[in-house]
């Protein structure tokens, strides 16, 4: 007896109509059934999201708009001071918001769109040229540290947005492929995949509608993990100099900028707060979407076990 | 109907007594009721077959035998006396000195029950010293005393191996070793030959009868499979929706059962096919040799003819070539040599090389219907694919065809929207064999289809195929290892072993003297409602290898 005891009857067989739940109630159970961690991770995520998309209004100056005077301490007119060329710190953490998520999200798709297809497209057709071309490849690109190598080609190419996000796309799509081919091979072998196979389907079939929706989970959970990565690179990156160029705001530069003002710490502790923020901020967000990602891996893992 | 075992063989003491029993379990955020109240009395040396379909409760009941319950399933309510001790009141560290020394569990599939990194001999009687039952020295003499009497092979060594290097038969016997290993006073066996080919069935039935008989050890055998059950036990319990049946002695049980529904556990034998005569082949496999990545020869010259509008069954244990068979048919394996002709003209060799044509004439049913159907799909998307693909029929004349077709499979359109995982087992090959009528194939290939079936839903599969012949005029190509099927289905039957066709021929033909050796081994192996064909099968097997 391989079922499930309880969710199998032979009287199912008879009739059994269950009523299957729409989209809004199963996002409310959903929601009403997910631990506090994850709830606050999605709050933290909601407020970045709100903060990024109305960045101008929440600012109280500009982004690349300079003061007189650097360096001025915690203060009404500027909450969390001004940095050493003059900018109004707080404006640009609100900034920072937008060109950090921005580039991490669109990085992180076009990760998942090359890494995904290419993995996909190896899983098919496994034990192939393609398969061994496209696998040994991501091998040679994963044997290089990718933040060193990153900053090798960016240097090379130039610091500009674009090639920042095709060089640290293409760097981190290998990971993405490695997942995306370890889990279609398990799919690709069942029998409805052969049956569309047997039909005569096309490739592109498939992929995008016999496999993609299989494995959309473990997809899922690996973009929210990728996205801190991309993340912490591009920070990473900034900190290095290499990342998002002045005037834009960034976290990681922000950091990188203020870092000095530790020293300060014994005269004026909110100078030395000043550095901490954006690094708090990077921190805080890496925590949510762990959080948030955690809590579907848990519940998509859970579900495996119940089918 | 009382827990009296009416005229039991009263070879000892009561053992196990459960009474009045309730089992829940929980699913769709609520508990249900599986066990609903059932009473089990077992003597010392008694051996209780427990039967009845799947979610009946049988594995729910013999696991809470040993005083335990599945994940998902609590024991809600009676008595589970082992001994003079009430399991339920036990602590966890009391029911573990129990379970393994005691009392002892053998399960279904044995592949998936044993440690692929441990040695056999160390997994049999892990149990035993653990429990401080026998030191370890002693546990492993006797642990091959047990593989003799198992008749394993090589039974001083095969201990020494891992278990992907003995066969499915061979490691169901090492884990019956393992069970008896501590000598329980209770074996609770679990469905331990289902997964078998018939013929391995036979060994491993009489090698547990036979230890189970020589150490007087009592047990319970859960199964689904009545003529199984038969050779084993003396008495035999029917469940159903977690309700006892009826409870009897077996041969009074075999020749007159009180309830309609223990006859209709054998439901599948009732179906009888007129034979009709073969008109002209549609489809003809001339001297088929192929093998998988030019290793060992997996078909063997293999010639099979599939009559119009009438059903082939081939025949074979696993491993005889049936399944590669219909992958050439179908041109998934491209053969070797030979040719494959479709209704009067030759097939390409590779699917690749076939038009849609083609492909949509000849379709497959799988054997699992779980993993034939993507999860993710509702049973519009199932169906209806193949009618936009070969037809490229709209939106809408997909939907009113997908309703036709749910109707020719007895199915009512609410279904339209399900997902696979709201199906039942019956209800899931049912959309597999409208997504293969969806296409208006001439040919349907189905792979061992009924064989992950209960009986009664068996039965209503085949009842299906065989209208659906009839008003279709569709040919089948049914691979099976079941003869019971067989005989309800099929016109013309090709036995298959080591990967050449044994004999091809009438059912009628086939089925009756004289045989070649190895039909008649196949045909002789299957288990017949008769508490002696066990003891009378071996007897002639036996004086036939001494003449």
């Amino acid at each position: 007896m391989s079922e499930q005891p309880g969710n199998y009857s032979a009287a199912g067989e008879v009739a059994q109509v269950r009523q299957r739940r729409t989209l809004g109630e199963n996002l409310v159970r959903g929601l009403k059934s997910a631990p506090p961690t994850a709830l606050i991770g999605m709050l933290v995520i909601t407020v970045y999201i709100l903060v990024a998309i109305f960045a101008p209004l929440l600012a109280p100056y500009g982004e690349a708009e300079v003061f007189d005077q650097q360096f001025l301490p915690w203060s009404d007119d500027h909450v969390f001071g001004t940095d050493k060329i003059g900018y109004d710190v707080l404006s640009r953490l609100i900034y920072g918001a937008r060109n950090t998520i921005g580039l991490a999200v669109a990085t992180t798709l076009l990760a998942f769109v090359i890494g995904g297809g290419l993995g996909l497209a190896a899983a098919i057709n496994r034990n192939t040229w393609l398969d061994q071309v496209l696998s040994r490849a991501v091998d040679v690109l994963m044997a290089i540290p990718s933040l060193i190598f990153a900053l090798v080609l960016l240097s090379i190419f130039g610091a500009s947005w674009l090639n920042l996000i095709i060089i640290i796309g293409v760097l981190d799509s290998t990971r993405v492929f490695r997942l995306t081919r370890a889990v279609s091979l398990n799919v690709v072998v069942m029998d409805f995949v052969e049956a569309a196979t047997l039909r005569g389907e096309k490739l592109g079939y498939v992929m995008r509608r016999e496999i993609l929706p299989n494995i959309m989970p473990p997809l899922v959970a690996e973009f929210g993990l990728r996205f801190c990565f991309v993340f912490l690179s591009i920070a990473a990156l900034s900190f290095l100099g290499v990342g998002i160029q002045p005037p834009n705001a960034d976290w990681g530069t922000m950091v990188r900028e203020t870092a000095g003002l530790i020293q300060f710490a014994e005269y004026d502790l909110t100078a030395a707060l000043t550095p901490m923020l954006p690094a708090s901020a990077i921190a805080l967000l890496t925590i949510a979407v762990n959080f948030v990602v955690d809590w579907f891996l848990h519940k998509t893992s859970g579900l495996r076990d119940e089918v | 109907m009382g827990h009296d075992t009416g005229g039991g063989s009263g070879r000892g003491d009561v053992l196990l007594d459960m009474k009045n029993v309730t089992i829940d379990g929980y699913s769709d955020d609520r508990w249900h009721p599986i066990i609903k109240g059932v009473d089990l009395t077992l003597r010392r040396g008694e051996v209780m077959g427990l039967i009845g379909e799947s979610g009946a409760g049988k594995s729910t009941l013999g696991l809470a035998a040993m005083g335990f319950a599945r994940p998902g399933c609590k024991i809600t309510g009676g008595t589970i006396t082992f001994d003079g001790l009430e399991l339920t009141e036990l602590t966890i560290a009391e029911l573990r000195r129990l379970r393994g020394a005691r009392i002892a569990y053998v399960a279904q599939s044995a592949a998936a029950s044993f440690n692929p990194a441990h040695r056999l001999i160390s997994q049999t009687i892990e149990a035993t010293v653990r429990h401080s039952i026998r030191p370890e020295e002693e546990a492993r003499d006797d642990a091959t005393r047990l593989y003799k009497d198992l008749q394993l092979p090589n039974p001083d060594t095969i201990g020494e191996r891992y278990p992907h290097q003995v066969s499915g038969g061979q490691l169901q016997r090492v884990m019956t070793a393992m069970a008896m290993s501590a000598r329980p006073d209770l074996i609770i066996f679990d469905e331990p030959t289902t997964a078998l080919d018939v013929t391995t069935q036979v060994e491993v039935l009489a090698a547990m009868r036979a230890v189970v008989e020589q150490f007087d050890t009592a047990a319970i055998y859960i199964t689904h499979d009545l003529a199984v059950v038969a050779q084993m036990a003396d008495v035999i319990k029917v469940l159903r929706y977690g309700e006892t049946v009826e409870e009897a002695d077996t041969r009074k049980m075999l020749s007159a059962p009180e309830e309609e529904y223990t006859q209709s556990l054998w439901a599948v034998r009732s179906i009888e096919k007129p034979e009709k005569a073969a008109p002209d082949a549609i489809l003809r496999m001339d001297g088929i040799s192929a093998s998988y990545g030019g290793g060992i020869k997996v078909l063997d010259d293999v010639s099979i003819a599939v009559p119009r509008g009438r059903t082939v069954a081939v025949v074979g244990e696993s491993g005889s070539g049936k399944s590669t068979a219909a992958r050439v048919i179908t041109g998934l394996l491209p053969p070797s040599s030979g040719t494959v002709e479709f209704d009067g003209s030759a097939l390409p060799r590779a699917m690749k090389q076939r038009n849609v044509e083609q492909l949509r004439r000849i379709q497959m049913i799988y054997q699992m219907a779980d993993t034939a159907m993507n999860p993710r799909h509702t049973v519009r998307d199932i169906i209806g694919r193949p009618l936009e693909f070969y037809f490229g029929m709209s939106t809408a004349a997909v939907d009113a065809r997908v309703v036709e077709l749910l109707g020719l499979i007895e199915l009512n359109e609410s279904f339209i929207d399900r997902l696979p995982s709201e199906l039942s087992g019956g209800q899931k090959q049912r959309i597999c064999i409208a997504r293969a009528l969806a296409a208006e194939p001439d040919m349907i290939i189905c792979d061992e289809v009924t064989s992950a079936l209960d009986q009664i839903v068996q039965k209503g599969i085949l009842e299906l195929l065989l209208r659906l012949q009839e008003e279709l005029g569709i040919s089948y190509m049914f691979i099976t290892h079941d003869i019971a099927t067989v005989r309800a289905i099929s016109d013309e039957i090709v036995v298959m072993y080591q990967g050449q066709v044994v004999e091809q021929g009438a059912k009628t033909d086939i089925l009756n003297p004289p045989y070649p050796d190895y039909t008649k081994l196949l045909l002789s192996s299957v288990p017949e409602m008769d508490p002696d064909w066990l003891s009378t099968l071996l007897e002639d097997r036996r004086s036939e290898a001494s003449e």
